[in-house]
């Protein structure tokens, strides 16, 4: 095991209340937090490992892990991609609304996700703004085929919701980041001759890469366990755009609480290996910072 | 979730400083709009345009369908119990989130790293895992179900079993913030407050407080909006029952189940509403912190 985090040493400490407030914080995580996911394990125990292997590799629940982790992939890496570029534009330009557009970068984390999930299918079901473009008769739409492009009710859905709730992981973790960053990295390049392009691949990018890797870990583990507002839109046909906690659901409707909570156990250990991952990353990304001399004021 | 929460000095705040004045740091005009061009347009897209839609979906079918559905029985018994949730988690996680911080940030002790991390667990969980859990512990099959049902106490499906999955989705928002503020700021002014002869609650109310209540009101902003609006582990434990176990989010799916689009997206709206003052206060809470760094650095 992990050592308890319990002093082995009586210290003397000026301030008072060290146990009293650290008993109360570990009582309290213990009751709300750790107890309660123990139980998920203690029931996956009543099961053999063949038992347990059975229920996760079952078709319909590979099918659904299968989305959840290949949407989740996706989602992340695109926003990465723009996640990068809007915090970009959001430290280094000027533009009307700059401001309120900070601001609403974080909607995802406000807006609960029930609200997003009937929004987004509103907008990108067959009548709505966006999937009416793509409908047969829409604008985009017979770019592909006769049929034209569905997104809502198809995996397409489960990608622009996991888009929508990732993003702000991205620009949140980077954009501390490039406002940190030193000029005269830049000004040193550019004084010895490297082009825009060269500076940001070579000098700029290694910097935010543990950042950037931070948030595709942060907006992967958030997108992986997401469920209001991807159901409304996912359509959750059998095999084809069921997510993993969806699955986790069907089995608790159909009482069987054993199943459910194997498929859960699956996730927490992916979820805890990604949290592991995380801390790591961002322990790299604070050495990181710590090391080069003093940012820019 | 980590980065994300935590309580961040938006740029300008402090002085601007003018990229576009040297050569170095700027980018050729087209570069400069097509990079504009294509993050403000997906920005519109998938943040803004979904926004929009919330409100023109709800006023589609005129005012008086809007002002029926927001003042429907079932709504307003919604929105009490959402409230009473928020209501019960936000404290108990403020409580939790100054002692988990008085005993990081102020003292030294081995495996501090490690319950900070478990701290951030319920972060990385799954909603509908944070519902599962309860279901094990109080439901008819679970640990302490026939204690329960003894004891004729309804948990799940019932109103305890909203708030125990509220008051575990919401854990970490306010220790979060605090952590790594109160970390920051060290511990000699209340070093210096205890030699002085103060108290220790007298330290804490009149040097810890004041130094983190931006802090502190940040999680607490966060906390209740997740509170509010949480939708997954609230589901799994609700049972669904109509003016007696529906929170706000749960009424929204209901509706939008029954094919009732007009009255999910007004009350849907409510919800958004949220979400903006949310942000709102957010990003005046950053603002008032930014200013009282900048007064303590100057």
């Amino acid at each position: 095991m992990i050592a308890l985090p319990f002093p082995f040493k009586r210290r003397f400490h000026v301030l008072p209340g060290f146990n009293l407030a650290l008993g109360y914080t570990i009582a309290y995580l213990s009751l709300i937090v750790l107890l309660p996911l123990s139980a998920v394990l203690f029931k996956t125990l009543t099961l053999s490992f063949g038992q347990f292997w059975d229920i996760i590799s079952a078709p319909r629940v590979v099918a659904s892990f299968k989305l959840s982790f290949g949407a989740s992939l996706i989602a992340a890496a695109i926003n990465v991609v723009f996640g990068l570029m809007l915090a970009w534009c959001l430290v280094r330009y000027r533009f009307p609304g700059k401001k309120l557009i900070d601001a609403l970068v974080d909607l995802p984390f406000a807006l609960p996700t029930a609200v997003a999930g009937i929004a987004l299918t509103a907008l990108y079901a067959p009548n709505g703004w966006i999937g009416s473009l793509f409908a047969p008769g829409g604008a985009f739409g017979a770019l592909f085929g006769e049929q034209g492009l569905k997104i809502a009710f198809t995996p397409l859905g489960v990608l622009i919701a996991l888009v929508f709730i990732g993003l702000p992981f991205v620009v949140r973790t980077v954009q501390p980041i490039l406002e940190d960053l030193e000029t005269e990295l830049e000004e040193a390049a550019a004084s010895l001759g490297a082009q825009r392009w060269q500076t940001f691949r070579l000098v700029l990018l290694p910097i935010l890469t543990p950042a950037l890797l931070t948030g595709f870990a942060l907006a992967f583990a958030r997108a992986v366990g997401e469920y209001g507002s991807v159901i409304f839109i996912a359509g959750n046909m059998p095999m084809v755009s069921e997510i993993a906690p969806l699955m986790i659901i069907t089995k608790l409707e159909q009482y069987d609480y054993v199943g459910a909570t194997a498929i859960a156990l699956a996730m927490l250990i992916l979820s805890f290996v990604l949290l592991l991952a995380i801390n790591a990353l961002q322990g790299w990304q604070a050495a990181q910072r710590t090391r080069k001399p003093g940012g820019k004021s | 979730m980590a980065a994300a929460a935590a309580l961040h000095v938006p740029a300008g705040t402090l002085g601007h400083f003018d990229y576009q004045a040297s050569p170095a740091t700027r980018e050729a005009p087209w570069l400069r709009w097509t990079l504009l061009t294509l993050s403000l347009g997906f920005f519109a897209v998938f943040l803004l345009l979904p926004l929009v839609a919330v409100f023109f979906e709800a006023l589609r079918k005129g005012w008086g369908t809007y002002i029926t559905a927001l003042t429907d029985p079932d709504a307003l018994s919604a929105v009490r119990l959402t409230l009473l949730a928020a209501a019960i988690s936000v404290p108990l996680n403020l409580v939790f989130g100054i002692s988990a911080a008085w005993a990081i940030a102020k003292f030294e002790f081995r495996g501090k790293q490690f319950l900070i991390t478990l701290i951030d667990l319920p972060f990385s969980v799954s909603p509908v895992i944070a519902g599962l859990v309860w279901v094990l512990i109080f439901g008819a099959q679970g640990w302490l179900g026939p204690w329960a049902a003894e004891h004729d106490l309804k948990i799940i499906f019932a109103v305890p079993g909203i708030v125990l999955a509220t008051v575990f989705v919401t854990f970490p928002f306010v220790a979060r913030e605090l952590i790594p503020l109160m970390e920051a700021q060290g511990r000699e002014e209340e070093e210096a407050a205890i030699v002085l002869g103060a108290t220790g609650w007298q330290a804490f109310w009149r040097v810890t407080l004041p130094n983190v209540k931006w802090g502190l009101l940040y999680g607490v902003i966060l906390c209740n909006a997740r509170a509010m609006g949480e939708f997954g582990a609230v589901s799994v434990v609700s049972g669904h029952i109509r003016g007696l176990t529906n929170t706000l989010p749960l009424h929204v799916e209901i509706l939008y189940n029954e094919y009732n689009f007009a009255a999910a997206f007004a009350v849907a709206s409510i919800l958004a509403l949220l979400a903006l003052v949310t942000l709102a206060l957010k990003t005046f809470v950053e603002y008032r912190h930014a200013r009282a760094m900048e007064a303590s650095v100057s």
